[in-house]
């Protein structure tokens, strides 16, 4: 990563911008990855709290990266640790369905099926991202959210089209995540600035691909879609996040705050 | 020949000549330091032995993910993080390798968590203590693993061999624990004062219960009915409690000094003539105490575990349905414990 010959960032892209849209995707992944981490003790077998820790500790790594190529390319010295821990609510760029908190199974499979599908369809798009860096995560990445993708998915069929019960829940954890899906096809402005500069890729034009998987996987588990939900979620690229975001990032970053300048 | 002049049917296994052939041949098998497989013919009193002290085990890993897993969401790096869950993720991954090797034995995962959930069968009582620090979760790959590592080496050559099979890996990776749970606290004794304090807090508490960790001493007052004996004539157990602790003391004392971080325990000094490390009295009535439930954690650790098994029951009920409706040849279903 600290190649020099694939940190510079493309001529023609807004530096500022492109840093934006990188925090959006790591923030997605970061944010989702410490939901992901509170299952671990609470699945509903040895098998599923690997399982969850597996995908978190994929997303963790993917935020990693992302974050350390944010700031990078931002200029000012910040690391991972310091956007992960220092940056205050408005300054965190993630899509609302990562940062609702932890419900039932049945939600979290709903949630994983739509994010998971969403990045698959992302980084298939940014394998051709200008900047080799991005491209490199992305080829990696690929790979996790493809198996994040079917694990949601075989869990998805297995409730829906396992007994009445959890045909319910897992209904009912479709129509719980639903507010939040339009707003992973939003074009904020970086994601328009850093597409046209060929070094990301347009949400709106991910809506398609990711809707297509996940309306095959609930056909096949003998669900259906939910409604046309009342009211959609907004406003999380550009800082504007739901009552949960706060307590979460209060409870992941006291330690780190309440050290300033500490090496952990 | 074809009348119906027999007896009731003879089952060979409840006849006396059986058991005496049986328990020759495990003899033979012990005696020469070979390996019990699940196949084997092996005495009852053996086999519900191993039973009880591997669905302890397995029990201790997935109760043992508590204490860690709540600094899951707190680490205070995203390093620290992945390191972390991948640490609880192993935790997990060392209980299924056990409730398996249990299994071998006649037993199923779900009977064990059972006795697990209602307090039939025990786990490690040191989980019954709270992280309250970050480097809480230093101390508990240092000292613990630590003190695990300890006893499960050993168990490496177990007579069982399942069980010893299972152990070769959760070794390695319980090495890769202390070394990790070492360096957390290496980096907070390098850091601030502040870090420094918790390190030494952290150090102060899990000292004895680390200790307590080896059970009963083998000899005096404190002694109680152990299966010391029994254990190593069978070839599970090797060394006794006491000489693991004081294998024990005498590995992490210098590590101690290494990390800048006093031990909570006046009597400790280097004994010349013995070679060893001396220290002071354990306090047996806490070990106890905490063992028979008025711990600080054992009614959370307990109703945490069984919460979760309770909140996922559907789940699992709706895995074994959609498995009995697809199942290519409906007759054997796999239960999702």
């Amino acid at each position: 990563m600290s190649d020099p010959t694939t940190t510079e960032v493309p001529s023609n892209a807004p530096t500022g911008d492109y840093t934006a849209y990188l925090l959006g995707l790591a923030d997605d992944a970061l944010i989702y990855a410490h939901r992901l981490g509170e299952w671990l003790t609470r699945a509903p077998q040895i098998e599923e709290d690997m399982a969850l820790g597996n995908v978190g500790l994929d997303l963790l790594g993917q935020a990693r990266s992302l974050l350390t190529r944010a700031g990078e390319l931002e200029g000012a010295g910040r690391d991972e640790d310091d956007l992960a821990y220092l940056r205050d609510e408005r300054e965190f760029r993630n899509v609302h369905l990562v940062e609702q908190p932890r419900g039932d199974f049945g939600h979290e499979m709903a949630r994983m099926l739509w994010f998971a599908s969403y990045q698959h369809e992302l980084y298939s798009a940014l394998l051709d991202s200008t900047d080799q860096v991005l491209a490199a995560v992305a080829a990696k990445a690929i790979k996790e959210v493809a198996y994040h993708r079917d694990h949601a998915g075989q869990w998805v069929v297995r409730l829906g089209d396992g007994t009445e019960v959890s045909h319910d829940r897992m209904q009912a954890g479709l129509a719980a995540v639903a507010p939040y899906v339009a707003e992973l096809g939003d074009d904020d402005r970086a994601s328009v600035a850093a597409a046209e500069a060929g070094v990301g890729i347009l949400p709106s034009a991910l809506v398609e691909g990711t809707a297509a998987h996940v309306r095959a996987v609930v056909a096949q588990a003998t669900l259906s879609m939910p409604d046309e939900p009342r009211w959609r979620s907004r406003g999380g690229r550009e800082g504007v996040h739901s009552e949960a975001m706060g307590y979460l990032l209060a409870e992941m970053q006291h330690i780190h705050r309440s050290h300033p300048g500490a090496t952990w | 020949m074809y009348g119906n002049d027999f007896g009731e049917p003879l089952n060979a296994a409840e006849t006396a000549d059986y058991a005496d052939a049986v328990q020759e041949y495990f003899d033979g098998l012990i005696d020469a330091d070979k390996r019990i497989e699940p196949r084997d013919a092996m005495p009852e009193g053996y086999r519900k032995t191993l039973i009880r002290q591997i669905a302890q085990h397995a029990h201790s890993e997935i109760i043992g993910m508590q204490p860690e897993g709540n600094w899951i969401t707190r680490a205070p790096s995203l390093r620290r993080k992945a390191i972390l869950m991948a640490k609880v993720q192993d935790e997990a991954g060392h209980g299924l390798y056990l409730y398996s090797a249990a299994e071998t034995l006649g037993v199923d995962r779900e009977e064990l968590l059972d006795k697990l959930h209602n307090g039939q069968q025990k786990y490690s009582s040191i989980f019954n203590y709270p992280t309250l620090t970050w480097a809480d979760a230093g101390a508990i790959g240092w000292l613990v693993d630590g003190a695990a590592i300890m006893n499960q080496v050993p168990l490496c050559r177990c007579s069982y061999g399942p069980y010893a099979r299972a152990m070769i890996r959760v070794c390695k990776e319980e090495s890769f624990h202390q070394r990790q749970g070492f360096e957390i606290l290496w980096t907070l004794s390098q850091g601030t004062p502040e870090q420094q304090a918790m390190a030494q807090d952290a150090a102060n508490r899990w000292w004895w219960p680390s200790l307590m960790m080896f059970g009963p001493p083998d000899t005096g007052e404190a002694a109680q009915g152990g299966h010391t004996a029994q254990n190593m004539a069978w070839g599970i157990k090797r060394f006794s409690n006491d000489d693991l602790r004081q294998k024990f003391v005498d590995m992490t004392v210098p590590q101690a000094q290494k990390l800048g971080l006093t031990l909570p325990d006046p009597d400790l000094r280097w004994n010349e003539e013995r070679g060893h490390w001396d220290f002071g009295e354990i306090d047996w009535d806490e070990f106890w105490r905490v063992l028979k439930g008025d711990g600080p954690c054992n009614e959370q650790r307990i109703t945490h575990r069984r919460r979760a098994h309770e909140e996922g029951a559907w789940v699992r009920e709706a895995a074994n349905a959609y498995a009995a409706k697809h199942a290519p040849h409906n007759n054997t279903v796999q239960e999702v414990a």
